[in-house]
């Protein structure tokens, strides 16, 4: 059993923080030889920091990552690839308009005389290593149409190439069908039969149990178990990685929603999402559950009009909102704080008051004239209740906090005295004491009669906050759960599509609240 | 870099929380507030009223003062270069120059650019001579030209905003089909003989004073470019679509439109910029203006604007024009060479795109290098 062995790789107390927040904390892990370990945990629980520290992208703080018993510097991506490290992401990262087998000698190709690039066994090598896999892929073929399933073949023939023992795969199968997540495993598995060590990181359970010996979860940046898979079940594992004690208080509120402010119909964006209809009432907070790319983001954006729409309609107030015009969902009463506050939310070299009126500007104009006073006056206002802190205004907004920044960026929608409010992750990376305080205002802005829809992976802040949680999984609504019926186990097991089994077992949550939580969940397997 | 920013976090809000009072913040900056801040905030390091505006003028106001030195060293060293009649001639020279830099400013700013300029001033100079030989009259010509020119640019802004084609590849493009229609109207030939009444017009000063008739449109156009650009909600659509597209159409901003009529404005300013140009010279040719988008290009980068967008002011690029004309009329009139003199201002460029980088790299640099050594946690500091 490979258990008894020395592990070929082990994470030991590796830490690494970001700013004030701690992404990993402690973490230790053995992989063996022989064998594939799953790494589960949900959105943010610090899955990928470990996969980027293995990929020598990221630096542990604190902590070693050892090979063989003797520790790696790992402090960059070829230093992993020649530790023998190949990762695999969701997205393959070949050059497009390379060949095949170009890009899988990228890193060493061979060379013949005169030092020159020898093609011809370029060629050879890509189709023998493919021969290996059992795959059948043009070596001569440019990487571009290839389809993901391919591409990420011809990443694992790279791997090959550089004679990689580890092998870790960071949610490779979000895109894939069937079929082709069964030509991946059936690779995966001859890899590790040969002696390669195998980390593999999905939200999917069935493809978990079909690969894997091995797991480990991780919750909030912290290692919670290792354990083989056999005698686990599923509802043990979702246990263990939502399983945490509320810490953060929620504020509670009388909600009496009032009438429909938004009114989503059939909405479509394709490839992305489809068949998306819900409502929101005034006073009413609405969350979008669901895991990171099941097309949340994207269905918010969609309905402020920055992301086009292939169909269904929006109605706010019963009128029907053209599609693909952030002004006219602004002029409607809408407001959208996006995902990305670097990318989307803020003009980072800009200053801070002109970042909360850039909405504005517009408004704040007297005779098509706009001065610098205006935009203070007003900035000062809604900073000031927002208690941002800041050095002075005219301070380009990227010398700000992260929780400052996004307090500008909510500072500087609800100045526009939106109906509908939709944030988007509101407090993901920010410290506690900031989210408490976006908490209270969410939560102050619907009690004030504002609907909102909050997007959000922190099951915390979704089930203390929404009034009811709608879950999304592969671009569509799979399940609406009142908030009595909103558990942690009810939103996680609707996200990755698997009923809860055994429900009757469970003494975690309270028996009320799991029979409706089947209701509208939708069972994939 | 999103690592560095929430350092601060905690204490900032550590603050915030304690803080129960609804205190205006800016009232009474905050210790501990933005100043605690990462990498951008090297700068926030300088404190006081004077700072900022030293900050944010910093590059711009040198090339102004740059400017009126050459100007005050030339005219007391150079011979004939403080004469009315020199004046004269230098507000002539950089008219062009200057007219088109003041849309290629916004164009800059948002973070694209037009190389096509010169090409429409051509074309319309171009189109210019051909009516004028078509016995149109010139009241009728002049604003047809403006017009062409106003076409002309909204060929550019159809390609960049609704085909999302890279505008240094379709003005590049763009360069050579006009001046080749310009070409094609024309020929090699040249139109000469435009009413004296309008070209002794354009060559002619304010009531026997120095002062360039042209001076008083060109000074008024600048006026309206710097008010729209400083004081406009456009101005503010402008520099965030340069700084951070995304962001804007984020924010509402509709940064395809704003584009277009930015092209098509700079297309109708370099048109009316043919038609001085013809009317000063006295003469209507295709190759008119020749090479001269990559003057307008410099001038603006000299003064200041960021190439990348989203950065830069109007008086600075104005600055610039100036900067450059006098340093060529000076050098010109001390017999310097046109070869020493091309290099003189290239490496004047060269300069002025790598000093405000470096400057920038440095402050980033140093404030990392500050901000490196305090631990997350640490209080905020008292008073600071």
């Amino acid at each position: 059993m490979p258990a008894e062995q020395a592990p070929l790789l082990a994470v030991r107390d590796v830490s690494k923080s970001f700013g004030a927040v701690a992404a990993v904390r402690d973490v230790s892990f053995p992989l063996y030889a022989g064998e594939a370990h799953a790494l589960v945990g949900e959105n943010g629980a610090g899955k990928s920091t470990i996969v980027k520290m293995l990929a020598g992208v990221h630096r542990p703080d604190t902590g070693t990552i050892e090979m063989d018993g003797a520790p790696l510097a790992l402090s960059s991506p070829a230093d992993a690839r020649a530790a023998g490290i190949a990762v695999i992401y969701q997205e393959p990262t070949l050059f497009p308009d390379l060949s095949v087998a170009e890009n899988i000698a990228m890193a060493k190709p061979p060379r013949g005389r005169f030092h020159a690039i020898d093609r011809a066994r370029m060629v050879r090598d890509a189709t023998a290593l493919f021969e290996r896999l059992g795959v059948d892929i043009d070596p001569a073929r440019p990487a571009r149409g290839l389809s993901i399933a391919d591409q990420q073949l011809v990443e694992i023939a790279k791997a090959l190439s550089a004679d990689a023992r580890v092998l870790v795969m960071d949610e490779p199968t979000a895109a894939l069908s069937t079929v082709e997540v069964e030509r991946l495993f059936t690779v995966a598995r001859s890899l590790r039969d040969r002696g390669a060590a195998v980390l593999f990181i999905s939200h999917r359970f069935e493809e978990i149990t079909a690969l894997c010996q091995r797991v480990t979860v991780m919750r909030d940046g912290r290692h919670v178990s290792t354990d083989p898979l056999a005698g686990l079940t599923v509802d043990d594992l979702v246990r263990r990685m939502v399983g945490r004690d509320l810490s953060t208080l929620y504020p509670r509120r009388s909600t009496t929603p009032g009438d429909v402010v938004l009114e989503v119909d059939g909405l479509r964006r394709d490839g992305v999402f489809r068949d998306v209809s819900f409502q929101v009432r005034a006073g009413e907070i609405v969350a979008l559950a669901g895991l990171v790319g099941s097309g949340r983001s994207e269905v918010a954006q969609a309905v402020f009009g920055v992301d086009p729409r292939d169909a269904g309609t929006v109605r706010v107030h019963g009128r029907q909102l053209r599609a693909g015009s952030p002004r006219a969902a602004m002029a409607a009463g809408l407001a959208l704080v996006p995902e990305d506050r670097r990318l989307q939310g803020l003009v980072m070299d800009a200053s801070i008051a002109r970042n909360v009126t850039l909405p504005r500007s517009g408004a704040l104009a007297r005779l098509g004239l706009l001065f610098g006073g205006a935009e203070r006056r007003a900035a000062a206002e809604w900073t000031a209740r927002l208690q941002t802190k800041y050095g002075r205004l005219a301070d380009a907004v990227s010398t700000l906090s992260g929780g400052n920044q996004q307090k500008v960026i909510l500072a500087k929608w609800l100045a526009t005295l939106p109906r509908v409010l939709m944030v988007d992750e509101p407090t993901r990376g920010i410290d506690v004491g900031t989210k408490a305080e976006v908490h209270r205002l969410i939560s102050g802005l619907a009690e004030d009669g504002v609907a909102v829809l909050m997007v959000s992976s922190e099951l915390p802040e979704v089930l203390g906050l929404a009034d009811r949680v709608l879950v999304m999984r592969e671009g569509r609504l799979v399940a609406e759960l009142d908030r009595a019926d909103a558990t942690e186990e009810s939103v996680m097991f609707a996200a990755v599509g698997q009923r809860k089994r055994e429900a009757a077992t469970t003494g975690a949550t309270s028996a009320a609240g799991e029979q409706p939580a089947e209701k509208g969940v939708e069972v994939a397997l | 870099m999103s690592a560095d920013s929430d350092r601060p976090a905690a204490t900032a809000t550590a603050t915030a929380a304690a803080a129960t009072a609804d205190s205006l913040a800016d009232a009474a900056p905050p210790a501990g507030g933005g100043r605690a801040g990462p990498p951008a905030a090297g700068r926030g390091a300088r404190q006081g009223p004077g700072a900022q505006l030293g900050r944010l003028a910093s590059w711009d106001l040198g090339v102004v003062v740059l400017a009126v030195l050459v100007i005050v060293v030339a005219s007391a060293s150079v011979e004939n270069f403080g004469t009315s009649r020199n004046f004269t001639f230098l507000v002539l020279d950089l008219l062009p120059i200057a007219l088109i830099a003041l849309p290629m400013t916004f164009v800059i700013v948002t973070g694209e650019i037009d190389l096509s300029v010169a090409s429409t001033l051509g074309l319309s100079s171009a189109v210019m001579g051909s009516l004028w030989n078509h016995g149109m009259t010139i009241e009728t010509i002049i604003p047809l030209c403006i017009v062409l020119g106003a076409v002309l640019g909204a060929v550019n802004g159809l390609f960049v905003t609704v085909f999302r084609l890279p505008s240094l590849a379709v003005t590049i493009g763009t360069l050579a089909l006009f001046r080749g229609l310009a070409l094609v109207v024309l020929g090699d030939t040249a139109v000469a003989d435009f009413p004296a009444q309008y070209t002794n017009w354009v060559t002619g000063t304010v009531g026997g004073s120095a002062v360039p008739n042209v001076l008083i449109p060109l000074a008024a156009l600048a006026v309206v470019f710097a008010v729209v650009l400083h004081a406009t909600p456009v101005g503010r659509w402008a520099f965030a679509a340069g700084a951070s597209e995304q962001a804007a159409r984020f924010a509402g901003i509709r940064v395809g439109r704003l584009k277009f009529w930015l092209y098509v404005v700079t297309g109708a300013v370099a048109g009316l910029a043919g038609v001085l140009w013809t009317l000063r010279y006295s003469s209507a040719r295709a190759d008119n203006g020749s090479g001269l988008e990559l003057a307008v290009v410099a001038a603006v980068l000299l003064g200041g604007v960021s190439i990348f967008g989203g950065r830069g002011t109007l008086p600075g690029v104005l600055g610039g024009v100036v900067l450059l004309a006098a340093l060529q009329n000076a050098m010109r009139l001390s017999d310097v060479s046109n070869e020493s003199l091309n290099v003189v201002t290239g490496a004047l460029l060269v300069v002025s795109v790598l000093v405000p980088n470096l400057i920038r790299r440095t402050r980033a640099a140093v404030s990392r290098a500050r901000h490196r050594r305090p631990t997350p946690l640490s209080p905020p500091l008292p008073g600071s």
